[in-house]
């Protein structure tokens, strides 16, 4: 056991160090050699990294709760994509009057939908530091609201997994329809600027993915303590044998609750870091398959380790940009193929063929 | 069964939530010397009645054994008592004032009524010593959790608790490695570290050799006086070894209760066990 963990601990300080490392590395690069050496990243490497570390911090916080607690949450998408619309309608007020119809409060859509006046719920957008919170309160908000009826009525395992899966579907759906205000199928974008810089320099760009870097940092950091509490063993143990907890008195819904709706404002910050970097969020971030894709990148690196959510995630996505660009017609087959045998012969996932001791837990 | 029971049973007299008797209070109340009341308990599964009108009185500080054939119910009550199955009629009272139908079973067990498991169920993934800080009575919030920090007593407490079990050697190993009998009285050694006033221990020396059988007995006989324990045993020569009062059941109620050789010469007894 303690073999076992310190080899788990050691493999997630290497990998998060290279997550340091490439958050460090590349600013410094890009500062130090002129644009056009080969040690120069492009805008597009930067956003690229960026949007992985994004992914990464994503695919950590499904890890908490399903790796964890053994919280299958096939809806894990919709808390990322309401941190995107958070921080997706503070870029939009952002805009103010160089949109194409020059409306200085209103958003294009919104003119062009021929609407008076702002909606009560865009209100305080404007503002950084509101948006910035609205990205942590609204997917943790939802998640409390969801968590506490489900967890409550003792919904677990297979009916638990469809109910988040309909809730990000109907998200969608919902978000789809122009009467929400979000901007329906085009959703929010053509960002100008965030917090008065250009959205599209490469100063933003690289800041971006600092602070996607250190958020992946802080966040894995945290988890890594919260799983070496005394919390983080009741989670394990609700995991294993639910009811055998509830007799030792702890209330299980509570701690569910807890790390689902921690696990939920980070998986909004993920959103959030992500929008800005993309340019755009649109409902189709709530669909369903994106949700099941989040968990094939947990399942691949190897699930109840956190670390190796971040290597599925980026291995994942790698290949994704890689495949999709040179056959996009394979790339889901491959995703596919690679989910099927990593389940049948590496139930531990990738990270599982490097760090030793077969048992886990 | 799976727990998707409604939190509180509607009674037909009392329809509305504040017509029911508010309970007089948390605190526990033995001062007539019984610590538990179950009067008229009955459960019945899809018409088959698992208990039929079922009255027992548990004293403070008693060690009972109920023993029964196959499907007389020990379990049931079991589950009654800790809240994993609500009873169609009937009170379980715990001392004179706690109800125990209105609470489930994190408030059951935080009040003290704790249970070990007919399959030992421990934390195979935690050593030893984790398994017992899991189960040791404190604040069982989720943020209390997060924070909790071992203070020496608490220390004491677990190292006090490995002795009684016998384990000491063994508190930082997985408690998966341990063996089947191990395994049983890390359980009650968890029992022990809830503070429990009433321990029910569901078949505590299934699957043990006769030696850890002999450790379990003495560890049993050691505990009672401070807890109340009700062991259910088919295992007739370890009941024989331990018990002071047994009581029997059939088909869901009391058939009777004496001690072991009284029992053991009853008529019914013999016949509900060796049939006509």
């Amino acid at each position: 056991m303690n073999g076992h963990s310190f080899t788990n601990h050691k493999a997630g300080s290497v990998v998060i160090a290279l997550v340091a490392a490439v958050t460090v590395l590349v600013p410094l690069c890009n500062a130090v050699f002129p644009d056009g050496s080969a040690l120069h990243f492009s805008a597009y490497t930067v956003s690229l990294l960026g949007k992985y570390m994004t992914f990464a911090l994503l695919g950590l916080t499904l890890d908490l709760v399903w790796g964890y607690c053994g919280i299958l949450a096939l809806g894990h998408g919709a808390f990322f994509a309401l941190g995107g619309y958070a921080i997706g309608m503070y870029l939009m007020r952002q805009i103010g009057n160089r949109g194409v119809y020059g409306d200085p409060v209103l958003p294009d859509f919104m003119v062009f939908l021929n609407w008076k006046e702002l909606p009560w719920y865009w209100l305080g957008f404007d503002q950084f530091w509101f948006a910035s919170l609205m990205v942590l309160i609204v997917p943790g908000s939802l998640a409390f609201v969801f968590g506490w009826l489900a967890f409550r009525s003792r919904v677990t395992g297979v009916y638990l997994s469809i109910i988040t899966q309909a809730l990000t579907y109907a998200l969608m759906l919902a978000f789809f329809r122009n009467e929400m205000g979000f901007g329906g199928n085009n959703g929010l974008t053509d960002f100008k600027s965030i917090l008065g810089f250009t959205i599209q320099s490469e100063a933003v760009r690289l800041a971006l993915l600092m602070i996607s870097g250190l958020s992946l940092i802080g966040a894995f950091l945290l988890s890594r303590w919260i799983i070496k509490t005394k919390l983080g063993r009741v989670v394990t143990a609700v995991r294993d044998q639910e009811s055998r907890v509830r007799f030792l008195g702890y209330r299980v819904e509570m701690f569910k609750l807890w790390l689902f709706v921690f696990a939920a404002m980070l998986a909004g910050l993920a959103g959030a870091l992500y929008v800005p970097q993309v340019g755009i969020i649109n409902p189709s971030e709530f669909s369903p398959l994106n949700s099941l894709e989040i968990v094939v990148w947990v399942a691949l690196g190897g699930r109840g380790t956190l670390y190796g959510a971040i290597v599925g995630a980026v291995l994942v996505n790698y290949g994704k940009t890689v495949l999709t660009g040179l056959l996009p017609e394979i790339w889901l087959f491959t995703l596919g193929a690679a989910f099927v045998l990593v389940t049948m012969f590496l139930p531990r996932g990738l990270v599982g063929l490097l760090v030793r001791d077969g048992k886990e837990s | 069964m799976n727990g998707s029971e409604p939190q509180t049973d509607q009674r037909q007299d009392k329809p509305f939530g504040f017509m029911v008797q508010p309970r007089a209070s948390n605190r526990l109340d033995v001062t007539h010397g019984t610590i538990l009341y179950l009067e008229d308990v009955s459960v019945s599964f899809d018409g088959f009645k698992a208990l039929n009108g079922l009255c027992l009185y548990i004293d403070v500080g008693e060690l009972r054994c109920l023993i029964g054939p196959n499907g007389a119910g020990k379990t049931t009550l079991m589950d009654v008592i800790t809240g994993k199955t609500r009873p169609d009629s009937g009170s379980v009272f715990f001392g004179q004032t706690i109800d125990l139908l209105q609470m489930d079973e994190p408030a059951i067990a935080q009040a003290g009524v704790c249970r070990k498991f007919q399959k030992p169920s421990v934390f195979d993934g935690l050593t030893v010593f984790e398994n017992l800080e899991l189960a040791m009575k404190t604040d069982k919030g989720a943020w209390a959790t997060l924070f909790h920090r071992l203070g020496s007593e608490q220390l004491d407490r677990i190292a006090e608790v490995l002795q009684t079990i016998g384990l000491q050697e063994y508190a930082s190993r997985p408690a998966g490695a341990l063996s089947h009998g191990q395994k049983q009285w890390l359980e009650i050694g968890m029992l022990l570290m809830q503070e429990p006033k009433v321990m029910l221990v569901d078949e505590p020396v299934a699957g043990m050799t006769h030696h850890e059988i002999d450790r379990t007995a003495e560890l049993l006989l050691s505990l009672q006086g401070k807890h109340s324990i009700i062991v259910v045993e088919h295992d007739m020569a370890f009941v024989r070894s331990i018990a002071r009062k047994v009581t029997v059941l059939h088909e869901g109620s009391v058939l009777t209760e004496g001690t072991m050789d009284e029992v053991q010469n009853d008529p019914r007894v013999i016949q509900v066990y060796l049939g006509d």
